[in-house]
């Protein structure tokens, strides 16, 4: 039998397997005599969770940075106009020079890297690995779960480049930020691949001892603009 | 064939049946003191946490019950949300293929594999995979598959099997690790200590190699939404995102029961899964792609293996909710000291008592569903509401039944059970019965319990002590008073 053969009966065969499945009722035969298929149950599915547009609490800025602290992010605070000065200022800290740059990055934040390396044309994986930090957008935070997502379009670029370095300088712009999973849900188009961070990588498997930075960015690094 | 409800997991092949019965291997499991030190501390730290992010949440019970509901769902049109997730990867370029168990999964992953020429394969940890045995199979092909979850590196390098859904190597301590890397990894550095941050240093300098050049990855998937195609896996270390990523092909091994319905889902799973699997409010690193993404070639095998059969039992069926959280593992009294091997199957405590012998069914994994206190912790803390405890019991009489029609004569416990139910209709009869246990006293005279009753009732204590019967029984007692 080909592949495609073999795969088209296997695929029918597993559908007939659900359909005569479903057909089964207690203590009846799988027979001939088994009961006629009843229509499968109607689920409602009860949402009375809290669902998009919940109330917030507080200021989500404030919870927010509370929650990416907690993960061991390094977070700063800066007014939205005062975004090239706070990006010189951590990455002078941190003594990071050589940063990776996405296409679609507002002009005056590449203008405060010491020495920018746009991904035009693409960065080969040397070159991702010699970098010191790679710096980009966020699509959405999520407040109460200290989450960043990036849905990699403009600001944000492909998903090895915000993975190969060693460090990520994420930058939150006012009207991002949302209260808690539901909103984000709501928010994001599942089309486009995304990727949720919460804190640096991290394991857990040796004692259970909590070990940061396995294999993606060993420092997350997140400035909050405020409008 | 077709019309059939369902076929279980075929023998032969993957991890869902042990060599030693649950009782004789829990046995050997609890003279293990050291094993035991280590899964208590694990399994208490990890309940703890689990308990204060649950808590964090004042719509956990009505989120748990939305999880249910929306699987439940599923289950109900299980065939209509595999074709329309098909019909949605397919659009956005990847390849379904349909594996009706695990030979045929690994022979179409193998085939895969071969076809690009690649010799060795990155793997993301699944349970899916780890079931089917597709490393053996790999193997057998001449492919060498590189497992890069940090647990499950210390388990394949030790020549092990995991013994945790998590936190596979729990039964693992530092020291231990530390020698397995220096004995297994030709890169290691012959000064490495027994720091956890050295060990997973050293992990990840021999696991840089392997992502940057491999041309091949495995993966599974947690979630899978038919609405729109989109696949979900949720990690900690970045391994996940490293082999979804780099590698030019992606094969993704997934249960047919992982599908969800709609993105919107997300927002119940997304909540639940973090909070009660490593009690976290978030895990660091959720992935989420649909079809093949940046050129990638991608490849989604749906699969079987039992779960149909399991689909086909209306009080066992629900164990198809379970969406691989480990919860239940952490709180049960049973697990907890035994640990996860003594089950036999990449599935253990409270779930894999339930799941794995209507995988493969009952008559290959008999005792499992006895390896329970029925005590209902699991349930409890279960997000998608599972009732393990009404299934095992469920799942006991289907063991009896399928005992008792392959012979003719009555089982002992059948035997057993009519010759108390004569015993206690008659009072005569009954008091003269607890009288008599009295002359049991003397076999616990050593211990003041005993350990072995005379046949046929030593089957009963053969994983059991019974505890020395009292000078006087409670109705003697106050007659006498």
């Amino acid at each position: 039998m080909s592949d495609a053969a073999a795969s088209s009966a296997a695929r029918a065969e597993i559908l007939a397997r659900i359909r005569a499945a479903r057909s089964v009722v207690p203590s009846a035969g799988t027979g001939p005599s088994a009961v006629t298929e009843p229509e499968p149950p109607v689920v409602t599915v009860p949402r009375d969770y809290r669902g998009p547009g919940a109330a917030a609490g507080a200021s989500l800025a404030d919870l927010l940075a509370d929650r990416l602290a907690d993960y061991g992010a390094l977070v700063r605070r800066s007014p939205a106009a005062g975004a090239p000065a706070a990006i010189a200022a951590v990455l002078r800290e941190r003594a990071a020079r050589r940063v990776a740059v996405p296409a679609g990055l507002p002009a005056d934040w590449i203008a405060a890297l010491p020495e920018p390396w746009p991904d035009q044309p693409r960065l080969d994986i040397a070159e991702l690995a010699a970098v010191d930090a790679v710096i980009t957008s966020v699509t959405v935070a999520i407040a109460q779960t200290g989450t960043l997502v990036l849905d990699h379009g403009p600001g944000q670029g492909r998903r090895e480049l915000t993975l190969v370095p060693d460090a990520h300088l994420a930058l939150v712009t006012p009207g991002r930020i949302v209260a808690a999973v539901p909103d984000a849900v709501a928010a994001l188009d599942a089309r486009s691949p995304l990727t949720w961070i919460s804190g640096p990588s991290a394991t857990s498997d040796i004692e259970l001892n909590r070990v940061q930075g396995m294999h993606g960015p060993r420092t997350l690094i997140v400035i909050i603009l405020d409008g | 064939m077709t019309g059939a409800a369902g076929a279980n997991a075929p023998r032969g092949v993957g991890h869902l049946r042990g060599d030693t019965p649950f009782p004789a291997a829990a046995e050997r499991a609890l003279t293990d003191a050291q094993l035991r030190r280590n899964l208590l501390r694990a399994t208490s730290t990890i309940q703890a946490k689990r308990a204060q992010a649950v808590a964090e949440l004042d719509d956990w019970q009505q989120l748990r019950a939305a999880g249910a509901a929306i699987k439940d769902a599923v289950l109900a049109h299980l065939d209509d949300y595999l074709l329309q997730l098909e019909e949605q990867v397919t659009a956005r370029g990847g390849t379904v293929h349909w594996a009706r168990d695990a030979n045929e999964a690994n022979r179409i992953v193998t085939g895969l594999v071969a076809a690009t020429g690649a010799a060795e394969v990155v793997k993301v940890k699944s349970m899916a995979t780890q079931e089917i045995g597709l490393n053996e199979a790999l193997a057998a092909a001449g492919i060498g598959a590189v497992e890069t979850d940090l647990a499950e590196l210390i388990v394949q390098l030790g020549h092990d099997w995991p013994s945790h859904i998590l936190v596979p190597a729990i039964h693992r301590n530092r020291t231990e690790i530390r020698d397995i890397f220096l004995r297994e990894m030709p890169d290691a550095d012959p000064a490495l200590t027994d720091d956890p941050a050295a060990l997973a240093e050293a992990a990840r300098r021999h696991l840089r190699r392997k992502f940057l050049t491999a041309r091949v990855a495995v993966s599974g998937a947690n979630f899978a939404v038919a609405e729109t195609g989109t696949l979900v896996v949720v990690e900690s270390e970045g391994n996940g995102r490293m082999c979804l990523t780099l590698p030019p092909t992606l094969i993704t091994v997934m249960g047919i029961e992982k599908v969800v319905p709609a993105w919107r889902d997300m927002e119940v799973f997304l909540q639940l899964l973090p909070r009660s699997s490593t009690a976290e409010r978030m895990n660091p690193y959720t992935s989420t792609w649909t079809g093949s993404v940046e050129g990638q070639d991608f490849h989604l095998v749906l699969l079987d293996n039992g779960r149909t059969a399991t689909l086909a039992d209306p009080a066992g069926r629900s164990a198809l909710r379970c969406i691989r959280c480990s919860a239940c593992l952490n709180v049960c009294p049973v697990y907890q000291r035994t640990g996860g091997h003594a089950y036999g199957s990449v599935y253990p405590g409270p779930i894999g008592a339930v799941l794995t012998p209507q995988l493969t069914g009952v008559a290959d994994n008999p005792t499992l569903p006895f390896a329970s206190t029925l005590c209902g912790a699991c349930y409890d803390v279960c997000p998608v509401a599972i009732d393990i405890p009404s299934m095992l019991v469920h799942l006991r009489s289907r063991v009896i039944a399928d005992k008792a029609a392959g012979r003719r004569a009555p089982t002992a416990e059948a035997a057993a059970m009519a010759g108390l139910a004569w015993t206690m209709r008659s009072r005569r009869r009954w008091t003269w019965a607890l009288r008599a246990v009295r002359l049991g006293r003397v076999l616990g005279w050593r211990q003041d319990r005993i350990t072995r009753l005379p046949a046929p009732m030593s089957a009963w204590t053969a994983s059991r002590d019974v505890p020395r019967p009292p000078r006087q029984s409670f109705r003697d007692w106050w007659a006498r008073r």
